[in-house]
């Protein structure tokens, strides 16, 4: 078991045609990811990788049946590449461009919402199923089968965290990278949800930075619903506030949305957080034993 | 991507809400023959500067004779300015605005921002005005309002309303008013603004409304859909590190420390930076290099991290996803040879194409200090530049 994908994913690559839409089809074709289909508005009848490439979304779901879709498309379109693929009845719909505006994000979330849809990103490495299915950027081998749920704001650094469990022989269930945007489609909670309810996931992996409050609404959220063991890093102790680290997401506004803060909320709630990026596969280690 | 006062003020005139107006100088002399054509006895000069607290920095006065213009003037414009919002150096002032100072009944507070937990649009309002939001937040919590706006439909009359009353503006003042944050929210949204602060808004005796001070933050990632600030972004003085960074494609942004930090991706760069700090050690700087930056990208960082005379070590932490090894382990062989690094050099690599990467650093004449771990690269790095000493 793992949550949201698995081997029968079916999926759709929006923006196929373009440069990182190219590259990581092969590399999630390589995988093992069933993508049936690419969609890229002008290019329908040609192929990539030797995946058919369609001109909408609606033709594409038509005649492949995928119920997943991923975007490369570049970020003044991506907003209108979430709602097209959403409107097309995809139900599960990962978003990994970055930059889009987040005026555009406040109105594609409100719109989401309305459907039965769910997206992941945007600004976000994907999401992946050691061995099942891999839809998103992530390095594949770094992964392993097993029972640890990771969920990240960020790309690398998660991979640092996996690269630990999987050096360990600690396997992982599914991890998400729910991207490093102020508006984002998945939050920690709705992950944390999920692995909760997944009966193959022991334990939980949550990567968090400054900016926001979402940990803080996670640790209210553990406290009360998460009873799997979860082990937590949050980076930017060395921020300086008022500055944009990196992620748009990523930034200490008005004294708001420090490490500190978020450590004692997640502590408070039962949360191991470790203060070292290099002693989150040891941490985990213990948790499980 | 932060507007200027002046800038602001523009903005904000050409949507029918009040502004002071006034002209932007560089020198005394400018000022002066401004003053004469503003025609009022009372005037304010204001520094421009990109950080709040000006008031209380002395960085705002009122002047009132053509002599307190001149010498307020060439006082402040090369001066740098210190407030709560701009680090024990200050900021170098090159330009201020020169404006009729305005008789303030009440001055009041209004902001509008981004809600990240409910994804919404949210006007923030207080009846205390002219002080620092921050400071109104921890003493008096109860005196700041927040109105949720839903995005897509939009401001509706009854929340500006709602809004209105709340900063006790009523009677022939509720129209005024509710107008007023109708016409700041169409600025908000048209312009992609991740902030609108003004602080204060105020209210004149004969019962006028004013933004007499303006903070417009816009959303770096909306900029390709506004010809006018790529413009004003284009002619921006700003010769900075962070700023040539951008140019290039990378995000930088410079720290107190000794030891330069070279890394792909923002979240793993600033863990790079905590687990420095963690072992005993500070980071000169946050640098992510980006997702699959090419050989002349890494180059370029390098001299970045270089720009800084304070750098006497440089950790490399790449975790290659999208970003290949090889492709840094080329950057550093040609930033060796055009940067003339003579400081440490601690590399960890890991992910996509690392025995590459490896072999083609595997050279005793490069002195590259090897790491297989974060935590062994911290406390290489460490060391390195400690024994330097």
């Amino acid at each position: 078991m793992s949550i949201l994908i698995n081997k029968d994913t079916k999926v759709i690559c929006q923006g196929i045609t373009g440069k990182s839409g190219r590259f990581h089809t092969e590399h999630m074709l390589e995988y093992g990811t069933k993508i049936l289909a690419g969609v890229t508005p002008g290019k329908g009848g040609s192929r990539v990788c030797d995946v058919p490439v369609f001109d909408s979304m609606k033709e594409a779901v038509e005649e492949t049946g995928c119920d997943t879709s991923i975007i490369y498309v570049p970020a003044p379109f991506a907003a209108d590449a979430i709602i097209e693929a959403a409107e097309a009845g995809i139900k599960l719909i990962i978003c990994i461009t970055e930059g889009i505006p987040t005026i555009d994000m406040l109105r594609v979330k409100a719109y989401i919402n309305t459907k039965t849809a769910r997206l992941i990103g945007p600004n976000c490495p994907g999401i992946i199923t050691p061995g099942e299915s891999k839809i998103g950027i992530m390095p594949g081998y770094i992964h392993a089968p097993g029972a640890v749920g990771v969920v990240s704001r960020s790309g690398t650094l998660t991979y640092e965290a996996v690269w630990q469990l999987t050096q360990r022989n600690i396997g992982q269930s599914t991890c998400i990278g729910i991207g490093g945007d102020p508006v984002i489609g998945t939050t920690f909670i709705d992950t944390l949800k999920l692995f909760q309810e997944d009966s193959n996931t022991e334990a939980i992996v949550m990567i968090g930075e400054i900016g926001g409050s979402a940990e803080e609404e996670a640790a209210e959220f553990i406290s009360q619903k998460v009873t799997k063991p979860v082990v937590s890093f949050i980076a930017g102790l060395t921020a300086p506030a008022g500055k944009r680290m990196g992620h748009a997401g990523a930034i200490i506004a008005g004294g708001k949305g420090t490490v500190a803060e978020k450590v004692s909320c997640l502590r408070n709630a039962g949360v191991t957080v470790v203060d070292s990026p290099a002693d989150i596969g040891e941490a985990v280690e213990k948790v499980i034993s | 991507m932060k507007l200027y006062e002046y800038q602001a003020q523009k903005i904000l005139h050409k949507y029918n809400v009040n502004v002071t107006g006034g002209e932007v100088v560089t020198g005394a002399e400018e000022a002066a023959k401004v003053y004469n054509q503003l025609g009022a006895k009372r005037c304010v000069i204001k520094a421009q500067i990109l950080a709040g607290g000006r008031g209380k920095g002395g960085g705002v006065k009122i002047v009132e004779t053509l002599d307190e213009v001149k010498e307020y003037t060439s006082e402040i414009i090369g001066s740098r300015l210190v407030t709560v919002q701009t680090g024990k150096e200050g900021i170098e002032v090159n330009k201020v605005l020169i404006a009729e100072a305005i008789d303030i009944k009440k001055e009041l507070y209004l902001a509008i921002s981004i809600d990240r937990s409910t994804s919404k649009i949210t006007i923030i309002s207080s009846t205390e005005g002219g002080t620092e939001i921050e400071e109104v937040a921890s003493k008096t919590p109860q005196k700041i309002l927040k109105e949720q706006i839903d995005p897509v439909l939009g401001i509706q009359d009854s929340q500006a309303h709602q809004i209105a009353l709340n900063l006790n503006l009523t009677g022939p003042l509720l129209t005024k008013a509710s107008n007023l944050l109708k016409n700041l929210f169409k600025v908000f949204v048209e312009n992609d603004c991740s902030l609108l602060e003004i602080n204060p808004l105020i209210l004149t005796p004969d019962e006028e409304i004013f933004a007499l001070d303006i903070k417009m933050d816009i959303d770096d990632n909306a900029l390709f859909r506004h010809k006018k600030f790529q413009e004003i972004d284009n002619l921006s003085e700003d010769k900075s590190a962070e700023k040539m960074a951008s140019e290039a494609g990378l995000s930088y942004i410079g720290l107190e420390g000794n030891i330069g930090c070279l890394v792909n991706g923002a979240g793993l760069a600033m863990a790079t930076m905590d687990i420095i700090k963690l072992h005993g050690g500070s980071p000169a700087n946050f640098l992510d290099v980006g997702g699959d930056a090419p050989v002349e990208r890494v180059t370029t960082a390098f001299e970045i991290i270089f720009t800084d005379s304070k750098v006497e070590g440089v950790l490399v932490n790449i975790f290659g996803g999208i970003m290949k090894c090889d492709v840094i382990a080329e950057g550093i062989i040609h930033a060796i040879e055009k940067v003339n690094i003579k400081v440490p050099l601690v590399v960890r690599l890991e992910g996509t194409n690392v025995e590459i990467a490896r072999e083609i650093l595997d050279n005793p004449d490069l002195h590259i200090i090897f790491a297989d771990s974060m935590k062994d690269a911290s406390e290489k790095i460490i060391k390195a530049v400690n024994d330097r000493k």
